[in-house]
């Protein structure tokens, strides 16, 4: 079962994500994120998809995807080199010494503080799902987490290689 | 340029698309366009007692003339009413246009009266669909909709449109397209050369070819390439429960239907090919049996025109995405040009082996002089039409029956729901076929439990003269459900048979048709003669037969293609 991101250009119009979330729980295959906005051009929308699957079902969910009628662009990005990034919000309850902690933290982990009151930072943390668990697993060692915001992944292929309509 | 209102630029459009006639039920929020419609004189529309029915009379017409059917309901309990119908076009792959109304705009989501999210509902079991918000968007959609139903591998597509797209008081320029493209929808229509060369080549140099061909090579003259090739091939060809008529059922070299209640020859033939040619079909699980053990030694070659049907259970080793009868057309050139052969001596010895399991006469059956046998119905009925009817059937031991012992010659006669099995099919489906043909023989084959299930129908054939023939194989019960419980379940009947069957004869009385009981052996072909002589009158005929009868033969639970039962008590 391994895990597949795929990246669609799709119409942007109504129904169409609703078609392709169908797909998915209609087939029985999983969705882990799923992100989706419009794109420079309004009338397409960018989406990438986190799924897992045996090679089989990951051909199936390619195919299947194409043929929907609003989908213009399907790629597997994990098939060759690509670039993902996730970015995180994170709430963190922190008075006294625990302040300092979080903003050692925040510092290793290159994350910023984009918010804060007496009781609490707002932390906006950039990279891969591994590094938005750890920065999660290690802020709950020393203080309270009052909230995570994960925007799902976002992708892209490296170098000279494009997804165009 | 014109100027006309959203309703009549339904009706207009469905004139310009070179709609003919249209089956459906009006309702609230069709008003405008039924209005529409009762101000022009050349779209036909046909009132059905039910709107499954409408649909299944659309698809039934597209079953048999390759054509799209075209659905006019009204929103909420009108639209959910077709989903069955829907489900089971878009399983067989049947063209389609469903126009639903929908509630005003600025109502939708406030759950109106009549209110049902109909792309909602419809969308897991429709090739696409499309909800307008604009009046000046309609000529496109509808236009849209005929492409996207009719090209690629077919489908239904919705159309709905809320009741204040339609207002007649608002008049906007009209113009029908004369051509549309969809950036995103673009079908592969040529096969890859280099994939039909390779597959040909395989073809050629099998020793124990077999051609396999389902409901994607029913029209474009697929049928008649497929001749060709198997005549020069000189292999046997199967067909699918979709594919009937495809390749002649009467010829030689047609070895019968396979899969669950598929013959010997045919199941045994693909279990030990060695390339298996497979046109049109997509390895459904009544055509395989366990995935694990099938045709161990074939290599498989695909022709399909969804890519989603390749290699989705069964894996494809030369997949050729394309329509099926461009590539059947590049690999007859390539074969003339070329003048490619392949060994007949191999060819003989395999049909030396098929032979021997033909022998076997896996169709056989004991008849008595007390009860009628299924299969003697079915064969009776095959001699009183000379083979030529347009053969309607609902789902059950009798689809599986007449399946088996009618023949089918031509392609888009034999006329049922193959994928989703939908009882209840089989009347309005012949109501589409009779009204397109008045003057053909058209026959609905079905059971005391299918014909109940859209039996108010009876009532819309009156009415449109239609002089359908329909035979009632009659064992009261739901005879397929009890062989798998006699079968699986130690004989436990549960809930497969009742005691109370109306009186089928006085029901066709009261609908204004004819009756005629059939109880013995003996009444069966006088019975039948009067039935198929009455030609102006819809005859139903209530058959009583063996209630014991099971369809054999049937391939065995987990087992691979070669495991059969052949009876009651035998097997392979």
């Amino acid at each position: 079962m391994s895990r597949t991101v795929i990246s669609l250009i799709i119409e942007n119009e109504s129904g169409a994500t609703s078609r392709i979330v169908g797909l998915f729980s209609q087939r029985g295959y999983n969705i882990e994120s799923l992100t989706v906005a419009a794109t420079q051009d309004s009338s397409l929308s960018r989406m990438t998809l986190v799924t897992r699957g045996e090679p089989r079902v990951i051909e199936q969910i390619m195919k299947q995807l194409n043929k929907l009628i609003n989908v213009l662009r399907v790629s597997e990005l994990t098939a060759s080199d690509y670039i993902e990034q996730e970015i995180s919000l994170v709430k963190v309850a922190c008075i006294g010494s625990k302040r300092d902690e979080v903003c050692r933290l925040v510092d290793i982990f290159n994350a910023k503080i984009i918010d804060a009151t007496p009781k609490m930072y707002t932390v906006r943390l950039f990279g891969d799902g591994n590094k938005l668990d750890a920065f999660v697993k290690q802020v709950e060692q020393t203080s309270e987490i009052i909230e995570v915001v994960r925007s799902g992944v976002i992708g892209i292929s490296r170098g000279e290689k494009a997804l165009r309509a | 340029m014109e100027m006309l209102s959203g309703a009549e630029m339904v009706i207009r459009s469905l004139q310009d698309q070179g709609v003919e006639r249209i089956y459906g039920y009006p309702g609230g929020s069709v008003l405008d366009i039924y209005d529409a419609l009762f101000q022009q004189s050349s779209i036909e529309h046909v009132l059905v007692r039910h709107e499954q029915a409408a649909v299944h009379m659309a698809d039934g017409y597209s079953r048999a003339t390759g054509e799209v059917g075209t659905v006019l309901v009204t929103s909420g309990p009108g639209a959910t009413n077709c989903i069955t119908g829907i489900a089971t076009a878009y399983m067989d792959s049947i063209p389609m246009v469903l126009i639903s109304g929908q509630v005003p705009t600025t109502m939708i989501g406030e759950d109106a009266f009549q209110e049902t999210d109909m792309i909602g509902v419809s969308r897991p079991v429709v090739k696409h669909s499309f909800l307008c918000k604009n009046v000046e968007d309609l000529p496109t959609i509808i236009k849209k909709a005929y492409y996207i139903a009719s090209t690629g591998r077919p489908g239904p597509v919705v159309v709905d449109i809320p009741k204040d797209i339609m207002n007649p008081a608002l008049k906007f320029p009209y113009e029908y397209p004369t051509s549309v493209s969809l950036r995103s929808y673009n079908p592969t229509q040529q096969g890859h050369k280099k994939q039909i060369r390779k597959a040909l080549k395989t073809l050629i140099e099998a020793k124990r070819p077999i051609i396999y061909a389902g409901g994607g090579a029913v029209w474009n003259d697929t049928p008649a390439l497929i001749k060709q090739l198997a005549t020069h091939i000189g292999c046997p060809v199967t067909n699918t429960l979709m594919g009937l008529g495809v390749f002649p059922g009467t010829d030689e070299q047609f070895v019968g239907m396979l899969g669950m209640h598929g013959t010997l020859e045919a199941n045994k033939s693909m279990h030990f090919s060695d390339v298996i040619f497979a046109i049109g079909v997509r390895f459904d699980d009544r055509t395989t049996n366990n995935l694990e053990k099938y045709c161990p030694n074939s290599t498989i070659i695909h022709i399909d025109i969804d890519p989603t049907s390749i290699s989705k259970t069964v894996n494809a080793d030369i997949p050729i995405v394309g329509y099926a009868h461009n590539v059947l057309t590049a690999m007859l050139e390539m074969i003339n040009d070329e003048n490619l052969q392949n060994n007949k001596a191999d060819i003989e010895t395999w049909w030396k082996q098929i032979n021997e399991w033909r022998d076997k006469k896996c169709l056989g059956y004991e008849t008595s002089e007390e009860s009628l046998k299924p299969q003697q119905v079915v064969e009776a009925m095959y001699k009183a039409t000379n083979g030529d009817a347009y053969v309607c059937s609902d789902v059950g031991q009798h689809q599986m029956f007449a399946a088996l012992y009618y023949p089918f010659d031509k392609p888009g006669r034999w006329i049922n729901s193959g994928g989703l099995g939908t009882m209840g099919f089989g009347l309005p489906a012949a109501m589409g076929v009779q009204m397109e043909f008045p003057d053909s023989t058209v026959v609905c084959i079905t059971g005391d439990g299918s014909i109940q299930m859209n039996i108010q129908e009876l009532s819309t054939c009156l009415q449109y003269d239609l002089p359908i023939k329909i035979i009632i194989l009659n064992n009261h019960a739901l005879g397929m459900v009890k062989q798998w419980q006699d079968m699986v379940y130690k004989g436990r009947h549960s809930h497969s048979y009742w005691d109370s069957v109306p009186d089928f004869v006085k029901l066709a009385e009261a609908y204004g048709h004819v009756g005629i009981k059939v109880d013995k052996p003996a009444e069966l072909e006088g019975a039948l003669e009067r039935c198929f002589s009455l030609k102006d009158k819809l005859v139903v005929m209530d058959i009583a037969v063996d209630e014991l009868e099971h369809v054999y033969p049937m391939l065995v639970k987990y087992g691979a293609m070669n495991e059969m039962y052949l009876s009651k008590t035998e097997r392979t």
